[in-house]
């Protein structure tokens, strides 16, 4: 299945707050992230990820430290804040009004539905 | 592995000159690069096919580029990018900004024609001079951004009625609210030449940033080339006068168009040559930053000491009052001169809250003795506006000490003085227009 483009950059935001909700993460494993969590079918331009990451950045939704782990090279590292929770909470619940609304015009495709809200 | 490091570093070199990425950027990404090869090489692919598939994963650069240019405006600013678009421009429009500018030239010497000049003087040229240089001002951003025809009627509007409140208010001649009005109708019309400078748009925070750099950057052109005009006027005195020519009567002529003509002039030296100033403004703002704030805290602390009493007299509140509004020009045009991405604050950012705060402190006083002074001797217009002004000023100076505290000690970013900033621009319009346009009724032409 292919997601349309601007659906896939209208998540783009929560999802990577989520993912970094988790716990600070970096570019490549964010996107590994979002591969395991959609099972593919999001298809990001892989490029894409840092301008995003730096508007979160710019936003105060992310800081961001640049380390070196014990094995390999230096890596920029990006953590959530408590502004980029509140972001991600109230994106959750637009994004829940908008699958709540989707769900009731189409019965019976509520499963599919029901994963976007989580997202 | 050699021939991968090799093609590493040529895509690194490629991906580093396109406009809007920089090298910390780079750094990033080829992390990202090397991570992706090597997951496809364990995949059992070739060094060459997973380099070529991570580079093709990764995006074209050029779309890359002009995604890290969206969200990193102040850097497209210093690269001067031509964009796809923006066309490139034949001859970098020089010969537009010159229409425009013989343009401001000529109107002002009409109007000046028009109103006797030299023998005579009135104050309707005064009131009305902005109206014949800034009008071409807007009109050259409005053609540089190609608005359309809606937008176009949306600039022009100000100016037309700017004219109108000019000349059809039943103005005393040599009143204070005239002068008042000479003065304050240069910035409300300034902010009208916000609208086709930001391409028609008023909410984009970042395009209002990119006004008061621009502004910050007009000011300086403006004050070199008017250095240079100096310069020159007076050579060409020191050597025309010998031979009997009048230079004072040439002067008197050649002044006013040189100095309209100026403003556009600068206008299309800040949007071709960003460059060149890119280097020297914020320089020049980190040099007098701290000279500034060194400044202020000890007026602060002179005018704490020996109190108000009879100092402050109503020239040095008017000094003060325009020191306060050079500060905070200073304040604002390092804020957009800044680097967002540097998250931490550094040590500009604490002396710009020594400079706030000082600032802040000689606005109160600055305050009381004029609420003394209106206590005892009742509103008139100039102490109204000076009012308003220093009202205006405190409160954009006391929020943004509280947000600049509140970023160096961690506890939020920098966007927020940033975006407090810009939201409050148009208080200082909506003041500008108030003195303007309610202020003389208010007050009777008084």
């Amino acid at each position: 299945m292919h997601v349309d483009k601007d659906l896939v950059a209208a998540s783009a935001t929560p999802l990577v707050l989520a993912i970094l909700a988790e716990g600070e993460s970096y570019g490549y494993a964010i996107l590994k992230r979002v591969q395991a969590l959609s099972g593919g079918e999001l298809q990001w331009t892989d490029g894409m990820l840092y301008p995003l990451l730096h508007r979160l950045q710019r936003l105060g939704y992310v800081t961001t430290e640049w380390r070196t782990p014990p094995e390999g090279r230096r890596r920029k590292y990006y953590a959530i804040t408590d502004e980029g929770r509140a972001a991600l909470a109230d994106q959750q619940q637009q994004w829940v009004a908008v699958t709540r609304a989707l769900k009731d015009v189409w019965p019976g495709s509520g499963g599919m539905l029901a994963a976007l809200g989580d997202a | 592995m050699e021939n991968l490091e090799a093609q590493i570093a040529e895509w690194r070199a490629y991906a580093a000159r396109a406009p809007g990425v920089n090298g910390r950027d780079v750094d990033e990404l080829e992390d990202h690069l090397r991570h992706q090869i090597a997951e496809l090489s364990n995949a059992g692919l070739t060094t060459d096919e997973s380099f070529l598939i991570a580079v093709k994963r990764l995006g074209d650069v050029d779309g890359l580029s002009r995604e890290f240019a969206r969200e990193h405006s102040g850097r497209l600013w210093k690269q001067l990018l031509s964009s796809d678009d923006e066309p490139a421009r034949t001859s970098s429009g020089w010969v537009e900004a010159f229409a425009f500018a013989v343009g401001a030239a000529v109107a002002i010497q009409v109007a000046r024609l028009a109103a006797g000049f030299p023998d005579e003087e009135p104050t309707w040229l005064a009131r009305n001079a902005t109206l014949f240089v800034l009008p071409f001002l807007a009109a050259y951003f409005a053609h540089r951004r190609a608005l359309d025809i809606r937008q176009w009627v949306v600039t022009a509007l100000p100016f037309v009625l700017a004219a109108l409140v000019v000349n059809l208010y039943p103005w005393s001649t040599g009143s204070d609210t005239e002068a008042l009005v000479i003065l304050s109708l240069p910035v409300a019309l300034w902010f009208a030449a916000a609208y086709p400078y930001m391409g028609g748009t008023v909410r984009a925070h970042e395009r209002r940033m990119d006004f008061v750099r621009f502004t910050g950057e007009w000011f300086i052109y403006y004050v070199l080339i008017a250095f240079g005009g100096g310069v020159l006027m007076g050579l060409t005195a020191a050597i025309l006068e010998p031979a009997g020519v009048d230079v004072e009567r040439v002067a008197e002529w050649v002044l006013p168009s040189g100095a309209a003509g100026a403003v556009i002039v600068a206008a299309w030296l800040v949007e071709s040559k960003q460059r060149v100033v890119e280097n020297m403004a914020p320089v020049l703002t980190m040099l007098f930053t701290p000279l500034f704030a060194v400044m202020l805290v000890c007026a602060a602390v002179v005018y704490a000491v020996t109190g108000l009493g009879g100092a402050f007299d109503r020239e040095l509140l008017s000094v003060i009052d325009a020191l306060l509004v050079v500060v905070l020009a200073l304040v604002l045009y390092g804020m957009s001169a800044r680097d967002p991405f540097t998250s931490t604050p550094g040590w500009m950012d604490g002396i710009q809250l020594v400079a706030v705060v000082s600032a802040l402190v000689l606005d109160l006083m600055v305050l009381g003795a004029m609420i003394a002074r209106i206590g005892e001797l009742g509103f008139t217009p100039n102490r109204t506006a000076a009012l308003g002004l220093n009202l205006v000023l405190l409160m954009n100076l006391a929020v943004a000490a509280w947000l600049s505290a509140r970023f160096l000690t961690g506890r939020s970013g920098f966007h927020r003085l940033e975006r407090w900033q810009t939201t409050y621009l148009p208080v200082f319009a909506l003041w500008a227009v108030t003195v303007v346009v309610v202020l003389p009724p208010l007050f009777a032409f008084a």
